[in-house]
């Protein structure tokens, strides 16, 4: 059984050390700090951390003049509220004059839980993938939100990263090298190709493993960096196994899927399978209840994947 | 400089902002023309720049919030020496560095990239936060539109800058009363906007802003602790008789027949 740990816990305790290796690095929140971790950099660098108050449009302006003033911003509050509510500012403060703004948000996907589907976010990697200039991570775990939040602080341009809530399985340790846009792979197979993100990484990888109790020989390819998408990594493995899965705690429309899809047209016949939430709403529930009456489950990735393969 | 000059430059200012939309074929003239004595007054005196480097990391800083009144900021910057008034008739033209809305990675001088309307006031905010977190000594300007205060964001901005108390950061209200639609009373009315700007934390002035001794002493009042609020009381289209208070003109290209109509009035004048 894998460690537990929650991508946001990593993300604040990240933060306070960059905070002591990099001068001009700032933060800021909407009122959220407790939730989003960043009361942890506040309580250390008060001198450096922003509280917006409930006014996301505003913070992600004033990020953006920040960044043109020298300042490495980190802006935080959930996924929906940065993405959604602030989406044109985003877009518009942010990545039409490349301004140097790190949009890191908490409370990606269903696994929010409780609060319901009014502050479940499983739109925003579309939204943000679609926005030129963008670069999108989702972290699989804590250990890897870590690395990404290291790489984004020293990374020149927008970045959005896409943050969970609950505690989830910690899959990688400090030998899995991440490079913003370079996916790799967990597990080498040749029959189906996994590709996952966030956290049904983990499940992917549980996947793989009870299909080679089947026999069949499943790869799992971490696929942190939806843009710039590994186009090298993801078609080589597709044509390799010609048949691919794609597995995100996002809707099935313009997340992982969305992006493989786009990638994928044109570069010959491969079956595909795009395993998300299928275009609903989030509700209330613990993590694991929902996970698993949206099917974002080991048990159903194992099962798609056997229907691809007729098997 | 002396006010004589100052009204030189901004009749030149003004003719220029007629030829640029007529050139162009499109353009926001109404609200360009309402606040050419408050540029001229910000970048031939009050701002602290040098067109030597114009990246000047201690430079005062303008950001254009009201993103449409683009033609005015490139005049003046045109007549500035930011670069050559020949690029003036560029403006909207595929490949021209005179974007529709002020674009900072295009065109030096351009200090931040507006026209979505409220968010340049919360980048200006920014600026001045960064300013403070610097202790730098430089202060930023931030102009708005009317209508553009009905954006929800404004709000927010204001706010934030009350609650840090930036006082390097005067925000200017171009206070023509009009708006694509309508008189602002028309389209959505903005109620008492000095009791608004004050009751949100700002020192708030009320001036003729189309007066250069108004603006100047305006720009000059001394604040502490507290952002500065200048409602300027501006006319739409100022300087051009059949432009000047109507709604029609706010995104509107003269023609051939208006724009020479136009320019001999200003020569006139």
């Amino acid at each position: 059984m894998l460690k537990l740990e929650a991508q946001r816990t990593a993300y604040g305790e990240t933060l306070v050390e960059l905070g002591n290796e990099i001068d001009n690095l700032v933060v800021m929140d909407a009122d959220l700090a407790h939730a989003t971790q960043t009361f942890k950099f506040a309580e250390k660098y008060k001198e450096r951390f922003f509280n917006m108050g409930i006014a996301e449009q505003n913070m992600i302006g004033v990020a953006s003049g920040l960044a043109l003033s020298g300042y490495i911003p980190f802006v935080s509050t959930f996924a929906l509220f940065g993405a959604g509510r602030a989406y044109e500012q985003i877009r518009n403060s942010v990545c039409y004059p490349r301004s140097n703004v790190k949009v890191a948000v908490t409370h990606g996907g269903i696994s929010v839980g409780e609060d319901g589907g009014s502050h479940q976010s499983i739109e925003d990697i579309a939204l943000m993938r679609v926005l030129p200039n963008m670069t999108v991570i989702v972290p699989c775990d804590a250990v890897e939100t870590k690395k990404a939040v290291k790489a984004a602080a020293i990374f020149e341009g927008p970045v959005y990263i896409r943050i969970a809530r609950s505690p989830s399985a910690v899959l990688t340790d400090e030998n899995h090298e991440f490079k913003i846009g370079k996916g790799y792979k967990l597990r080498e197979g040749e029959d189906i190709s996994i590709f996952a993100t966030g956290i049904m990484t983990a499940e992917a990888v549980l996947a793989a493993q009870k299909l080679a109790e089947d026999g069949i020989s499943a790869s799992v390819v971490n696929i942190h960096t939806i843009k710039p998408l590994d186009n090298e990594l993801i078609l080589a493995e597709a044509k390799k196994t010609g048949a691919v899965v794609t597995v995100e705690e996002h809707s099935i429309i313009g997340g992982l899927g969305g992006a493989i899809s786009e990638l994928l047209i044109g570069n010959g016949a491969i079956k595909m399978k795009r395993i998300g939430v299928e275009d609903r709403f989030g509700q209330s529930g613990d993590p694991e209840s929902l996970l698993k009456e949206y099917d974002l489950t080991s048990d159903n990735i194992v099962s798609q994947c056997k229907k691809l393969l007729h098997k | 400089m002396e006010e004589k000059e100052l009204q030189e430059k901004a009749l030149e200012v003004r003719k220029n902002i007629i030829k640029m939309i007529y050139e162009a074929k499109s353009g926001h003239p109404g609200g360009s023309l309402s606040m050419v004595e408050i540029l001229i007054a910000l970048y031939f005196s009050k701002m602290n720049i040098d067109t030597n480097n114009k990246g000047w990391e201690n430079r005062d800083r303008l950001v254009l919030s009201k993103g449409h009144g683009a033609p005015a900021l490139y005049a003046v910057l045109a007549e500035r020496g930011y670069f050559d008034k020949e690029e003036l008739i560029s403006l909207r033209k595929i490949g021209s560095r005179l974007q529709g809305h002020p674009d900072l990675h295009k065109l030096p001088g351009v200090d931040a990239s507006t026209g979505s309307l409220g968010q340049g006031i919360s980048i200006a905010v920014g600026m001045a936060l960064g300013a403070k977190l610097k202790k730098a000594g430089y202060n930023i300007y931030c102009i708005i539109g009317d209508g553009e205060a009905q954006e929800g964001q404004v709000w927010e901005a204001c706010m934030s800058a009350a609650h840090y108390n930036l006082d390097n950061f005067t925000l200017i209200l171009d206070y023509n009363k009009l708006q694509i639609d309508g008189t602002n009373n028309e389209v959505m009315s903005l109620g008492d906007v000095y009791k608004k700007f004050e009751s949100f934390g700002f020192e708030v002035l009320n001036i003729n802003g189309n007066e250069f001794e108004d603006i100047f002493k305006a720009l000059d009042s001394k604040v502490n602790n507290k952002p500065k609020c200048i409602i300027a009381e501006t006319v739409k289209g100022k300087g051009v008789s059949f432009m000047e208070n109507c709604v029609g003109w706010h995104g509107k290209a003269p023609n051939n027949e208006e724009m020479q109509l136009a320019l001999e009035e200003l020569g006139r004048s």
